[in-house]
């Protein structure tokens, strides 16, 4: 098989764009964590993500978060080009500090959810969603 | 030494708990070679509850040949745990004596011969005399159902699902949970469902629109047996608009949700459940590690990954039974429930030897009447076979290659594609295939054969994606098939590795050259989950092919290579 120089050039491009979406993704993440924590420490408790294992529907993915004693909660995705999904204020009159949406996911890839506590303190919780192609189920 | 038996009843009084498998008698039984109806059912009833398993019968009203796989391969802590170890070493491990009953039900080799020996397996009229045994012996035991019931056969397909119906209200279940079912659509499994004289269980069955529990199906359903209050909680098949065709059931979302599995345990414990009971089609290692994640769960009958296992594997203080596929076996399984707590269980895998338990007559005349409209057609003989034909095991069989041969020389493809499901039963050297056989191996309600072009890139996707349904660490990424088969393309797996890495080598068989990614292929398959796939059904394409071989030739399948099991 021989390329043209031209089938080459576009090639090459091809390869320089699948490498440097996973690359300014994965930074744009950290940019999205650091800019909510202030590059605080994350304590690994107090904080539930509840999403599905394998996502039904990668358009459409169901997850609910709660972190009793939060006064803000934002959530990521890791994989999609642009991370941030949604984030969620409470106010002293909430009645309990959890929250649900959906969300579209680009394939594969980590959800995040950080919460702010009324102390100051931060807590993380992540799961991995797979976005799969599905059949051959027995 | 301590043997195995010993530890497990040593381990088992430790955790507060006296157990005994029905397996010693069994086995001994087959040494003897002396196998009769009393010595199968024989059961010294135990406790004050009896629970009786059936599961993935996949519609096979009638005895059949079903060989267990010899490629069951696990993967993180599953390694070399059961359900994944096979034949020589099922054996060792549980005893059993070469060329006995035990070896053939549960092991696949020299299935053939021992096939002549013992005969077909399963048939619900076998079965409902099992059932009417143990009820003699304890008439409020419960029957339970664990799924995969309402497909896989021509007739089932042809009534949809009606003719099993009629034939499970008769053996008279307590409760059922889903998989396969809903593949008839959302629409006739709902009409189903609403005469169903017995509970349609699925904790994890929620509304997709509202993400909240569905109507149709109740989480979970209280009996009062022996004096004790048992909750059996249904769980069906987590993953079902991935692996099954979502836009068939399109109101309906499932998943695992443990906790809210945990939730409904939590429930009827405060209800003032003395046992609690889960019916489960989660697949066994799912099930293995849900019960290490939910608390309170006293047994899980569990279903889909068509797994029989002689004895009960204890996570905890929750007993897991396996009972197998397509009627070979019915598990017993008797507690002891004494102030809300399991103080201990007496369980067998009854296997039902067709030639050996005497059909009842009441089922076997039912199943007569289902079948009666259709015997021209499904007695119809097609072609031969001149060596085993079987499909159970993580890559691919002889039935698999056999439709995958169909596929391209009927669809004129590169490359052919078959679902890696663990249904259809087998067929021995020199017998007829018929059209029943066929449909047994490929009936479903999304059987078009596609025929489309690929390039080698997105070839490669679909296997790694398959992969890793199969071989992720973690169980809860698991969805319970096997891979998907391949014909006219061999490929190197390394099942150690994670997704988009397992897959190398992969080759195109008729000249020997390696795939190219950019190059676009000729691709047939079938059983795609995409709504509006065109093409003949996938069951003309085999019938078609088969007459055309006449004596269809069974040629070991080397094109796989495994790395790292």
């Amino acid at each position: 098989m021989s390329f043209s120089r031209r089938e080459t050039i576009l090639m090459a491009l091809g390869a320089a764009a699948a490498t440097a979406l996973p690359m300014s993704a994965r930074a744009a993440i950290e940019d999205a964590i650091a800019a909510f924590t202030d590059g605080a420490e994350m304590a690994e408790s107090g904080i539930t993500l509840t999403a599905p294992e394998i996502a039904e529907n990668g358009n459409t993915v169901p997850i609910e978060v709660s972190a009793p004693g939060a006064a803000s909660i934002i959530i990521l995705a890791a994989g999609n080009p642009t991370p941030g999904v949604a984030t969620f204020n409470f106010g002293p009159l909430a009645g309990a500090q959890a929250a649900s949406t959906r969300m579209r996911l680009a394939g594969t890839q980590d959800v995040v959810a950080i919460a702010k506590m009324e102390d100051g303190s931060y807590a993380q919780a992540r799961q991995e969603v797979k976005v799969t192609i599905g059949g051959c189920g027995g | 030494m301590i043997s195995r038996r010993d530890f497990l009843q040593a381990s088992m009084a430790a955790s507060a708990m006296v157990g005994a498998s029905g397996f010693g008698n069994w086995s001994k039984l087959a040494a003897q070679q002396a196998l009769t109806q009393d010595q199968l059912l024989q059961f010294d009833t135990f406790g004050n509850v009896s629970l009786v398993h059936i599961t993935d019968i996949h519609a096979q009203l009638k005895p059949i040949y079903f060989r267990e796989p010899e490629i069951n391969l696990g993967v993180g802590d599953n390694k070399g745990a059961v359900p994944h170890i096979t034949g020589a070493e099922f054996r060792k491990l549980y005893g059993i004596e070469d060329g006995s009953p035990s070896h053939y039900a549960l092991t696949y080799n020299d299935f053939s011969a021992l096939a002549q020996t013992y005969g077909k397996m399963g048939g619900m009229d076998r079965v409902a005399t099992v059932v009417n045994a143990i009820r003699a012996e304890r008439p409020d035991a419960l029957l339970l159902d664990g799924g995969d019931t309402w497909h896989g056969s021509y007739t089932c397909y042809h009534t949809e699902g009606q003719d099993v119906v009629n034939v499970m209200n008769a053996l008279k279940p307590d409760a059922m949970t889903f998989h396969w079912e809903f593949t008839l659509g959302q629409d006739r499994v709902r009409e189903l469902v609403d005469g169903l004289p017995y509970a349609a269980l699925g904790q994890n069955i929620f509304d997709a629109m509202w993400d909240e529990p569905a109507a149709e199906f109740k989480p979970y359903q209280f009996f009062e047996r022996g004096g004790v209050k048992i909750a059996v909680i249904g769980q069906a098949f987590p993953y079902m608009p991935i692996a099954n065709p979502g836009w068939m059931f399109p109101d309906y979302s499932f998943g695992i949700r443990d906790e809210h599995m945990q939730q409904m345990v939590d429930e009827v414990r405060a209800q003032g459940a003395e046992c609690v009971v889960c019916l489960s089609h989660n697949g066994f290692d799912v099930d293995k590690k849900m019960a290490s994640v939910v608390s309170g769960i006293d047994v899980i009958l569990t279903g889909h990954t068509h797994d029989a296992l002689p004895e009960p594997v204890l996570v905890g203080d929750t007993i897991l039974i396996a009972s197998g596929s397509n009627g070979k076996f019915v598990s017993r399984v008797d507690l002891d429930i004494q102030n809300g707590r399991m103080m201990g269980f007496r369980h067998k895998l009854i296997p039902i030897f067709s030639d050996v338990i005497e059909p009842d007559a009441e089922i076997a005349a039912l199943i007569d009447e289902q079948r009666a409209p259709y015997e021209a057609e499904l007695t119809e003989v097609i072609g031969q076979t001149d060596g085993l034909l079987y499909r159970r095991g993580n890559f691919n069989g002889s039935w698999d290659d056999l439709i995958c041969d169909a596929l391209m020389s009927e669809r004129e493809a590169d490359i052919a594609m078959s679902p890696g499901v663990r249904w259809g039963p087998s067929i021995l050297p020199g017998q007829d295939i018929t059209r029943e056989d066929i449909w047994n191996v490929t009936s479903m309600t999304y059987g078009r054969a596609y025929r489309t072009e690929m390039t080698g890139e997105f070839i490669h996707t679909i296997l790694e994606d398959v992969g890793d349904n199969l071989f992720n660490p973690d169980p809860y990424y698991q969805q319970g098939g096997d891979m998907v088969r391949i014909g006219g393309m061999g490929y190197r797996i390394d099942i150690t590795k994670p997704q988009g890495s397992r897959i190398t080598d992969m080759t195109l068989l008729s000249t020997g050259e390696a795939i190219d990614p950019a190059k676009t292929y000729v691709v047939a398959g079938w059983a795609s989950v995409n709504e509006g796939t065109e093409g003949p059904q996938i069951w003309d394409v085999v019938e078609n092919h088969i007459r055309n071989q006449g004596t269809v030739t069974v040629t070991p399948n080397t094109s796989v290579e495994v790395v790292g099991a």
